[in-house]
Parts: C-alpha cells; structure tokens; sequence
C-alpha cells in the first residue's frame, strides 16, 4: 500500500498543505523545527490515531486553532480509499472513509498501515520495560485489532485488582487491629478476611483468564518475530552479532524458564500457571498492595550475542537494534496481509555510519513506499534519493527538488 | 443566586442524578409557573415513595408490602431464581415474559475501585434463600461488564457446593442486527459461545 496525497489543515505547524506523495523513496529535508516530523506523524495518525511524540491530542493543533484535519489518500491493490480525520483535542475525533462518515474513528484502523521508525525509539533498548511491553502490544493490535479489546479488558481488571489489594490491605494483613492477643471477640474480622480472599480469587481468575491470551498472543508474536529479528539486525549491521529478544516473564521461575527458552505453551496452560504464581506471591502482593504477577510486569530482554544490549551495547548498536526490531515489525506485517506497510524512518541516518547507511538503503529499496526525513541530505545515501522524490521542507513550506533541481549537498549525478 | 426558597429548591434539584444546575434551574422555574396542583400531585408522589415504598424482605426488588408483587405470588415458579444488579433489571427481563421464577436483587456489582465488595451486596440473603433447599436453579444475569462478570464469577465460587444448577445468561449477536456492526468483542464471544443446530 501506498499513501499518494496528503493533505493538512491546521496540523502540527501547518496552516495547510497539499503533499503529493508516490511509491517508492521519497526523502523530505530540511533543517531543524522545519516541519519534517510533523509531516511523517500525520501518517502516523492516520494509521494508528496516535502520535508516536505525543499522547495527548493537543500538541497536534496548530496553537491557536481550534481543530486540525488530516486527510490521506490510500492506494491499496490498485483501489484508492480516503480516510480523514478530524482532531479537536477534548472531544472526540470524528473520522471519514471514502467520503462517509464513521461511526466510532477506530473503524478507520487497518485502512493505512505504517511501520514507523523515530529517534524516540531507542527507549526500545534503552528504556524500561514498558516500552518494550508497548511495542508487542502495539503490534499485536496492527496484526489484529482485537487485541485492542483483550488489552483493554486487562487494564481494567488489574485497576480493580489494585484497587481490591489496597482497600482490603486492613483486613488482610496480619498484625492489625491488635491480632496478637487470643480473640474470640474478633469473629466479623476473620468473616471479613475471608470475604476479602473470596473476592481476591474471583480477580486471579479473570486475571488469569485475560492475562494468559495476552500473554500467549505475546509468545506468539516474539516467535514469528525473532528470525526477522535477527536477519534485519545482521542486515544492517554486517555482523553476526546474534540479536535476539527473549520474554522475560513474572511467572514463578519453572513457568518462566520455559518461556525464556522460546516455548509457547497453551493458553489453558499458561492460565494455570498464572494462577499458581498468584498464589505463591498472595502474600507479598497482600503487603505491598500491588499486582505482582502479569503480563503488566513483563519485559523483553534483547541481547547481542551473549550479552544483554541494555547497558552493553553502544550508542550505533542500540540504535541498530531498535532499527532491527522496527525492521522485523515491518516483514512480519507485509507476511501478514500481503501487502507493504508504508516505511517511515524520521531521522535514522544521521545516527548511523557510512556501511550501515548503505546496507539499510539496500534493505529498504524495495519495499512499496518509504518516506524519510533527514536534516542534511547527504546523510541520505545518494543512491536512495536518486531512485525516489526529494522535496525541500522549511518553514512549512514543501517543494519538490527532484532532478531537475537537486539540491546543494547532493555529490551524486543526476538521473 | 436566587432569594431563599427559589435556590434551595435549585439546591435540591441539583443533587438528583443526571441533574447540573442549568436543568435544575429549569426545572425550579417550571414548578414555580406550574398549576398548584400539579405541584401538589408532584409532593404527594414524593412522599409517597418514601412512606410506602419499601424493598422486598426475601428479593430485595421495590415493593408496597414485606414481600414484592412477584415473591408473593404462588403462581411463580419459586424454584428458579435470577440473580440480578439492580431492580431495573428485573423489570428489564418481566418485559420478555419468558421468564416465571423470582428474582434477587443484588444492589450492584463487586468494583473495588468503587469500595463495594461481596459484602455490600445482597449475598448473604440469597444464601439464606438457597438454604430451605426449595430452589433448584439460580440464574445468573448481572451485566456482561467486568464488573457483572466478576460478580458472576463470585457467585458462581459460592454456589458450587450448593447442589443448584447454576447458569449464566449467554452473550452474543443482537437479534435483528446486522453481523457487519458487532464488534470484535461480542463477536468473539458470540463464536465461543456457538451452538450445534439441530436440524
């Protein structure tokens, strides 16, 4: 798939405009705070109705305005499909397909798929688990939108879950309310106690029940995931560097060898064995008043060949990493529809040396539409450019430098 | 602010659910311009609903008497009990007809985010109900939220032992809609929760 025309109104720092795009590489230059990200984060959100920067809404409208529209043309296996969004931070976004109005914005998910790879997802590597956690999550839902759902559901039982934890911390805890003494008087105590553990168990259950498909879809993606892995990592860095990304689970420790080793269990399976760490961390979790067993306390660990690549790899190898694990994401979802993602790199090569550079311009020069953005245009290899688009961004201001006008910096011939 | 009787009524007004203080302006304003006796009649309905309407000893669903209209009568099925939230809900499924048995009113659902546990619930009388052996099956029909399903779950825990059958309302499509509309959700469950057609 490919995205041939965009067009913003009151987006990011544009008043309006219209960007002609085309498959294959198209490169936007320009300097700093020009408008270049603003441009790929409209893509961004058009597939996903999220900011890869930001999570609010706000930033996204032009300060001063009250609303901003994004509107992309997607050409899908020769077909082309329109999808607009209408952001008006506070409210709801109101969302278009082909012209029509949707009834809830999320039907537009799926029309526009991107796979997009910013500065900020070095955290990948170098942040916490969270943002690991995040990116499964994300790309289990670009594979199957249900996966929204089940998460969702499951965010909802740990808040409950929390929230039972701490109110019911009085009674649960051993050592309140004077317990030392004998205490025949204490009856509706221990009735409470046993009310509070009933309805602690009700939640393992439903914990357990949503935990363990979330848990199992995870394994299952990291196992589609790791061979990509591993290639796009070597790919890029012409290495044999063995970059791999093993789940590290909160279950009790037989549980989470196995899911360490790769395996992927059942989801009965799984379920029960949630259920049994539960158990075993009853009394801590009753102390500290908190989850301490679930899918939420996850990670995955990526390591470079026998070491872990958090704190031990460098700066460039990071950065090839989180570009790997972006890369993988990519093939996976091309594998599962059929069809290209868009490829959105903002910035990438700057971060990268000269043979890296060339190695992911070779990597990427098939796929059916990338659009990158650089600061200064010879960290582009030139190669790249040549067989696409490059268009001038300053100011918000968008113009086309194709051959006939290439741009100082460029040292390759013209086509 | 309005002179003393005029915002104690907007006061008043303002405290009922799905009320803010424009609607309750404007309701205050509508009484003030009203016929008396529509007001009146107004009064005596609130009074009224204090003095004599009292929830049911053995169901807990709004009743005249000890007992509510469907506990009370023997013709019910008084073998079948559906527990469900709130006494809307019973009227809700009266609304079908499908239905003889009586019912339970739970008061709500177990949300510890919202301080309500097993406890502040009507568990211990449906207990009580289940013990004189009579009932054979308790139907379980609290919302199919997260809450209601975590009520359902508890419940469920509790009767196991019991020796009643216990059921739970299925979920799935609308009838009438169209299988385009439903979402993921309910599809999925939908699928689960499929049956073999008996031709």
């Amino acid at each position: 798939m490919h995205v041939r025309h965009l067009t913003l109104k009151d987006f990011r720092s544009y008043p309006g405009a219209e960007v002609p795009l085309s498959p294959g590489v198209t490169t936007l230059i320009g300097l700093n705070g020009q408008g270049k990200t603003n441009l790929v984060e409209a893509i961004g959100y058009l597939a996903t109705l999220g900011s890869h920067r930001v999570s609010t809404d706000q930033p996204l409208v032009r300060f001063g305005a009250s609303q901003a529209i994004v509107r992309g043309a997607v050409v899908r296996g020769g077909h082309e499909t329109m999808i607009e969004l209408e952001i008006t931070p506070g409210r709801a976004n109101r969302a278009r397909l082909g012209r029509a109005p949707v009834s809830r914005p999320r039907d537009v998910l799926g029309t526009l798929r991107t796979v997009l790879f910013a500065p900020e997802d070095l955290a990948l590597v170098k942040g916490d688990p969270s943002e690991r956690r995040r990116f499964l999550d994300d790309l289990l839902v670009q594979r199957q939108p249900r996966w929204a759902g089940v998460r969702a559901d499951y965010d909802k039982i740990l808040k409950q879950r929390n929230a039972l934890l701490k109110s019911a911390a009085p009674v649960l805890r051993p050592g309140r309310r004077g317990s030392n003494r004998p205490r025949p008087g204490d009856a509706p105590l221990d009735e409470a106690r046993e009310s509070a553990l009933h309805t602690l168990d009700v939640w393992n259950e439903h914990l357990a029940t949503v935990g363990s498909q979330l848990l199992y879809a995870r394994l299952r993606l990291l196992r589609d995931l790791r061979p990509d892995l591993g290639e796009s990592y070597d790919a890029v860095s012409a290495t044999d560097a063995r970059a791999t990304a093993r789940y590290k689970s909160s279950l009790h420790e037989e549980a989470a060898e196995r899911l360490a080793a790769g395996d992927v269990p059942e989801i009965a399976e799984l379920r029960q064995a949630l259920l049994d760490s539960l158990a075993a961390v009853r009394g801590s979790e009753i102390e500290r008043g908190v989850s301490l067993v679930g899918p939420h306390r996850d990670d995955v660990v990526l390591t470079l060949g026998d070491l872990p690549a958090k704190g031990y790899a460098s700066h460039g190898e990071s950065w090839s990493f989180a570009l790997g694990l972006k890369l993988a994401a990519y093939r996976l979802l091309a594998r599962d529809l059929g069809d290209d993602p868009v490829l959105v790199l903002d910035d990438v090569f700057a971060e990268l040396d000269s043979g890296r550079r060339e190695r992911l311009a070779e990597l990427i020069g098939d796929c059916e539409q990338v659009l990158i953005t650089a600061a200064v245009g010879a960290d582009v290899p030139a190669g790249l450019r040549e067989r696409g688009h490059t268009y001038e961004v300053e100011l918000g201001e968008i113009r086309g430098v194709d051959a006939e006008r290439p741009p100082a910096e460029d040292h390759g011939p013209d086509a | 602010m309005y002179e003393g009787a005029v915002q104690d009524l907007i006061d008043e007004l303002g405290r009922l659910p799905g009320v803010g203080p424009k609607s309750a302006q404007r309701i205050a304003f509508h009484l003030l311009q009203a016929d008396a006796e529509d007001v009146t009649r107004l009064v005596t309905a609130l009074t009224e609903v204090k003095a004599k309407v009292r929830f049911c000893d053995q169901c807990g669903n709004v009743a005249q008497a000890e007992r509510c209209r469907i506990c009370a009568d023997s013709r019910r099925d008084h073998t079948s009990i559906c527990v469900v939230e709130e006494p809307k809900d019973v009227v809700a499924i009266e609304r079908t007809r499908e239905f003889r048995g009586t019912y339970h009113v739970l008061g709500g659902a177990i949300s510890p985010i919202d301080g309500v546990g097993p406890d502040d619930l009507r568990v211990r009388e449906l207990m009580q109900r289940l013990a004189s052996g009579e009932v054979q099956e308790v139907i379980i029909a609290t919302d199919p939220n997260l809450e209601g399903e975590a009520t359902a779950t508890y419940l469920s825990r509790l009767l196991r032992d019991v020796g009643v059958t216990v059921t739970r309302l299925a979920s799935g499509l609308p009838v009438g809609g169209d299988l385009e509309y439903a979402d993921e959700v309910t599809l999925g469950r939908a699928f689960e929760g499929r049956r073999r057609v008996d031709a």
